[in-house]
This record gives structure tokens, sequence and C-alpha cells, in this order.
């Protein structure tokens, strides 16, 4: 079933940060030159591939607790219209406010008017993907609104006017020394003998923020889960810039996906052991903020709650890309990514970057918007062994590459060659006859492992980025056949 | 139509009439063998691995416990009038000449110097202190305003992983959980400790 006869709406263009200018493999060739961002990523991701290693190892249950979050993510999304419903109820009853937005016009239109109507112009934020997703930030500025990014990474973004290139730091990209050189260009008070060291700079970010967040009237956050049992909003972070903004301000309003759901409160017992041992790669967060509506004398008094659409109903409607509706976030695929680790960030176009965002985005905005994504992999399976939540990403991609090869109207040498292979493969005659061909490419090599990278078009557009291993003398069912021969 | 029954119905129409939702098998651990001894040195080396400082004591001496834990995160010679309770904190717990926190503007209790609460709950496996804003946890910008926070934790609210500590809260409560001090990975993903909220926690271990 395709989501494009059913005709749900994908996330619109014209708003919001889901598609990029120019295809992957043309970004991905310049992010290819810059030695110092190559540096920055393999520095930062090798670092927490081995905390988040060492955490995990340590927990005797974590493939069970890995299917019990799979499963929970699937049962949500079969009742997702009742859970949404019962969240809505459970919110209300407790002095919250439920806004639906159809899409990222929608819920910038709904958060702007929220803000206005505290006369406030300016609000301090957590950080949160959905408002990066939809473009909040400039909406709000449209609007003579400021937003101020509280999370230290994004406010190294925001300072440095740059784009996030990672979903949970997104300042990745940037080293010590360069995240000074923006603190003290932009900073009005910042110490001018502020040094590199990691300490210092955060120390700088507190100075800056510390007002600001005294003085918020209004606060925005996005929610890594909603409870629908019970109302109960999460937000899983580590600075307290997060509970700073959860906690002063007296207006709070949250943007939340509506797949952030789960059932019930005990479903938190598996998601808060699954995310921070995968994300940061720590036993816990330092600080988890739960909140369930308004509370007297404890927080802001009044509450607002925008659940948005843009694309995820669309995606829900596709039976196999629907499970990356179930990411929670964690960033483990792209920390593991040897793909990402080599290109960064910014080459996917998309706030979602990495594994998940070569999934993800096309589903949300439609494969023809993002056609270039399904293919910026290696089908390396790296992403699905460390998933908390054992999304399958590699076999998405492989769909996602069949939906786009069948949208096109005019056939290349590439959707020749997938069509053939995909009927080859469901004919074991056929499959044999074709394996055998392959043999032919053994005259190519004359005994080199690889071969040569000059063959002829077609065939160079595929060689050019890729090794193709000279053919076998003989299939693996040939070899298992003839050792195994009585 | 309105944007809630058209999400609504989007969803309807992408799901279809038929959708048993999956079995959910909940088979990893809920409960611990282990006794309060072990769960008490597990909760110990977590906090620790934070660089979050623990001072052990016995029921009869947490005040002077208390005092040594607010020395170490001020300096000696601190003053009483610098540190704010939270306003169910028992009176004996409580150093001499201390402010009680009466609800005053969070501009006034980023003035304190430090913080004492008490915990809901415990949990060892994950370091984790959870303060559910009741008068002995505090509201939550009192926990979260003073630059040090001392936190007293009874041996009976130590529980040992995420799913025993769940079912001892109660959703409805503002929760706040707690992982040693406020910390940050965001600079070449290396945790560094202290950033927007209290930069030094504190754990004195009643047992
Ligand atoms: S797809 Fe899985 S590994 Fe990747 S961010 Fe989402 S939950 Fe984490």
């Amino acid at each position: 079933m395709s989501h494009v006869f059913l005709g749900i709406p994908t996330a619109p263009r014209g708003v919001g940060h889901l598609r990029g200018d120019r295809p992957f493999p043309e970004a991905a060739r310049e992010a290819l030159r810059d030695g110092q961002l190559r540096a920055n990523l393999g520095h930062a991701t090798s670092t927490i591939r081995a905390k988040r290693a060492a955490v995990v190892g340590e927990l005797p249950d974590w493939e069970q607790l890995r299917a019990a979050g799979r499963a929970i993510k699937a049962a949500t999304m079969a009742r997702l219209d009742e859970h949404l419903l019962e969240l809505e109820a459970r919110v209300t009853e407790r002095g919250g406010t439920v806004h639906w937005a159809r899409d990222a016009a929608e819920a910038n239109a709904i958060v702007t008017r929220l803000v206005r109507d505290t006369g406030a112009d300016e609000v301090v934020k957590v950080k949160s993907m959905a408002t990066q997703e939809i473009g909040l930030n400039e909406a709000l500025e449209a609007a003579g609104i400021h937003a101020w990014e509280t999370d230290l990474a994004e406010l190294i973004v925001q300072l440095g006017e740059d784009r996030p290139s990672h979903i949970l730091v997104p300042a990745i990209h940037k080293n010590r020394a360069e995240i000074r050189e923006i603190f003290l260009r932009t900073m009005p008070d910042v110490d001018p003998h502020l040094t590199d060291e990691p300490r210092q700079l955060a120390m700088a970010a507190r100075a800056h923020l510390r007002e600001r967040f005294l003085r918020a009237k209004v606060a925005i956050s996005g929610a890594n889960f909603a409870v629908a049992e019970t109302g109960t909003l999460a937000v899983v972070e580590s600075e307290g810039n997060g509970r700073m903004c959860l906690t002063l301000p007296q207006t709070l309003i949250t943007v939340m996906g509506i797949e952030k759901l789960v059932p019930t409160w005990r479903d938190l017992e598996v998601f808060l052991q699954l995310l921070p041992r995968s994300s940061t790669g720590e036993r816990m967060n330092p600080y988890t903020s739960l909140w369930t509506g308004v509370t007297d004398g404890d927080g802001p008094s009044e509450f607002h709650l925008v659940l948005l659409d843009n694309g995820r109903t669309a995606t829900l409607a596709d039976e196999v890309g629907r499970e990356v509706l179930h990411c929670i976030r964690c960033s483990a695929c792209l920390n593991v990514c040897p793909v990402y680790e080599r290109t960064g960030g910014h080459a996917y176009g998309s706030v979602y970057p990495g594994p998940i965002g070569a999934v993800l985005s096309p589903q949300l905005t439609g494969v023809e918007d993002n056609a270039s994504l399904p293919y910026a992999s290696s089908l390396c399976g790296a992403c699905y062994d460390v998933c908390p939540v054992a999304i399958d990403i590699p076999s998405i991609l492989v769909h996602l590459r069949a939906e786009h090869v069948e949208a096109q109207t005019r056939l290349t040498p590439e959707a020749v060659a997938f069509k053939a292979l995909a009927k080859a493969m469901s004919n074991s005659r056929l499959w044999r006859t074709a394996q055998k061909a392959t043999r032919l490419g053994r005259l190519l090599a004359r005994g080199r492992p690889i071969l040569p990278a000059t063959l002829p078009p077609p065939a160079s557009q595929w060689t050019f980025s890729r090794d193709l291993p000279t053919p076998p003398k003989e299939t693996f069912s040939e070899a298992w056949a003839r050792e195994h021969r009585r | 139509m309105t944007a809630r029954d058209e999400v609504l119905a989007r969803i309807r129409t992408a799901l279809g009439p038929d959708r048993p939702p999956p079995e959910i098998a909940r088979d990893y651990r809920t409960t611990d063998e282990r006794t309060v001894a072990e769960l008490l040195a597990v909760l110990t080396d977590r906090l620790e691995d934070y660089r979050a400082t623990v001072l052990r004591c016995a029921p009869d001496a947490v005040a002077a416990t208390v005092a040594a834990a607010l020395d170490a995160g001020l300096g000696a010679g601190w003053d009483p009038a610098s540190v704010v309770t939270a306003p169910g904190l028992p009176g004996p717990w409580r150093p001499g000449g201390a402010a009680e926190d009466d609800g005053r503007p969070a501009a006034e209790l980023a003035a304190f110097a430090a913080t004492l609460t008490g915990v809901a709950v415990a949990i060892a496996e994950t370091g984790t202190l959870v303060l559910d804003g009741s008068p002995l946890s505090g509201r939550r910008a009192l926990s979260l305003l003073p630059d040090c926070l001392v936190c007293v934790v009874e041996a009976g609210q130590v529980v040992s992983g995420v799913p025993e500590a769940l079912t001892r809260l109660d959703p409805a409560a503002p929760l706040t959980m707690v992982s040693g001090p406020s910390a940050t990975s965001d600079i070449e993903l290396n945790r560094v400790e202290g950033v927007h909220g209290p930069r030094t926690l504190l754990v004195v271990l009643v047992a």
C-alpha cells in the first residue's frame, strides 16, 4: 500500500526544514572535502560509540527491553487515534489546552498566536526536533518574537548562524576551538580571556542565559514522550535549561509529533532505560522532567500542547515505512553510520540526518521531494543493530528505493537494473542464471579482487563511488552443494 | 473539518479497519534480589560516577552530616541564611538559621547559595534521585536555582531499577529525576559537569 494513493497530504513545501536545496551526493561530495569536519565528527562519534557500548553491555536484559520498546511503539501506532483522544482528555482535565495542527504552517500559526496572546515579544526554547522541523523560530521572528535557544549546542548553532547537523548534538560538527571563536564573536558580555576548555565554554553559556531564564514569560518545548493514560509529558535533558524553561515561565507551549505517545505510565519503564543509554551513553541523563497539565504553585500556570501531523499520517499509511514513527530520536544510528561519520549532517538537507533521516524525511515529504536520501546508505546494517526500538532501517531504505523507482516515469539505467533484480530474485531459475552471468565479470577483473572503476557507462555511474568486488568462481549454493556432497 | 477531526480521519484512513495491536512481552527485569546494603553500595557508586558526593550516616546523625555536606559544597564558614530548605523537611535535619521556601519569586530563590531537600525515591542502578513536588521534595524551582543541591535519602526510599521506581510515583505530580549535577555532552560529546542546573550535588544517605 502506498500513501500516495490514499490522498493523505505529506509535509507541505515552502515551510520548515525537511528538504535540502540539492541532492545528497552533491552535498556529500563537498562535505567530504572538509577535513576539519571529518576530524570533528570522527572524534565525537567514536567517543559516544564506546560509551554507549559500555552502558548497554551492562544490562543483561537489553534485548528484552528493546523488543518491548518495539512492541509498545507498534501497539501505540495500531491505536493511535484512540490514544491521542485519551491524551487530549487527560491533559484537558488537568488544566492544559490541546491544539491540533495538520502541518508545519498551521502549527507555527497556533504557536505564534499563543505567544502574542501573552503579550511577550521573546520566548525561551528547549531543544526540540519538532520545532526545528516546522521552522518555528523563523515564523516567530517574522511575527516580531525572538526565540532564545537555550540548549548549549542549539545556542552554538543559533549564534553561529549555522544549521544543526545531529539530532542530539546539533553542533557536533564544531570543535571546542571553533565554539570559543563563536562565543567571543557573538556574546556581548563574554570574558575576552575565555579559553576553549569545555567547562569554561559551558560557564559562558550559563552566564549568557541566566537572566533570560529569570525574566522569560513564555517557554516553548518539544516532548520525548507523552503518556496517553495519564496525560503526562516527559522531557529528557542534561543541562537544566529544559527544567528552567519547563518551570519558571508562566506559559509553557509544547509542540509534539503525534507519534511521540506511549499508551501507559508503565511503558515509560522501558523507554527511560532505552533512551539515555542509547543517546548520550549514560545510565541516566542528568534531568528528566515529567508533568501533567498544570500544578498549583509549582511551574507554569498555563499549558498548551500542540499535536503535529506534518506528514506523519501519510507515513503511517505505508505498512512497511510506518515503522520509522517508532523512533525515539536517540541518535545512536547516526553515531554508528559510516556514511554519516564522513559526510556529517548538513549533506542530508533535512533536520533529520543520518540513517533515520534517510528513511524519515522522504516519507514526511513524499519520496519525490527527497529522492536521493534512500540511496544515502551502504546498507551495512549497523543502524539496525544499535536502534533501541529495533527499526529495520536497511529494509525501509530498500523499500523506499523501490517506491522511488516505481514513481519515476523516465527509466534510468539504475531503475532498469533494480527492476531486473527484483524480477530475478523472485524466480529461482532466473536468479541462478543471473548469478552465473556475473562470472563474466571475472574476465574484466583479470585476477584482481576488485573490478576496475573504469567500467563503461552506465555502469561507471555506479562504480564511481563504490567498489565492486570481483564475482567469485562459484555461488554460495554451488559451494555448499559441493562441500556437503556425500 | 477541524484540524482535530482531519488528523483523526487521516489516522483512520492510514490504518484501515483491521489493526490488532501486537502483544507486549515484559520479560525484562522488574524486580531485584539484591539486599538493601548492596543497593546502597550500587547507588553510591553510580552517584560518584556522576561526580556527586555521597555522605553516609546513621538516622541520628543527619543534621551533622548535612552540615558536613554544606562544608564540602560551600566551603567551611557558610552562612546558614544562604541555605533554603523544602517546606516539609523534618526540623531535626535543618541547619539552625536556614530559610524555608515559602513560594517566593524565582529571582529571590536564585540568590540562595544552597538548597536542602528530601526525595521521593532513589534508583540504585541508574544513580537517580526522584523529587515529586511534595513538601519534602519542594517545588521544582527550589532544586534548580541555587547552585548547590543537598538531598537527604533514606534507605527505605532506595529501589533497584526504573520499573520499581515508577510504581512508587504519582504520575500526576510534577516529577524531576536528577542523576548527578547538571552536565552537558555538547562539546565534542564529552560530559562536562555544571551548566544551568546546580553545579554541585551532595547526597546524604541515611541508613
Ligand atoms: S532510528 Fe533508532 S537508533 Fe536511530 S535515532 Fe531513532 S531510535 Fe535512535
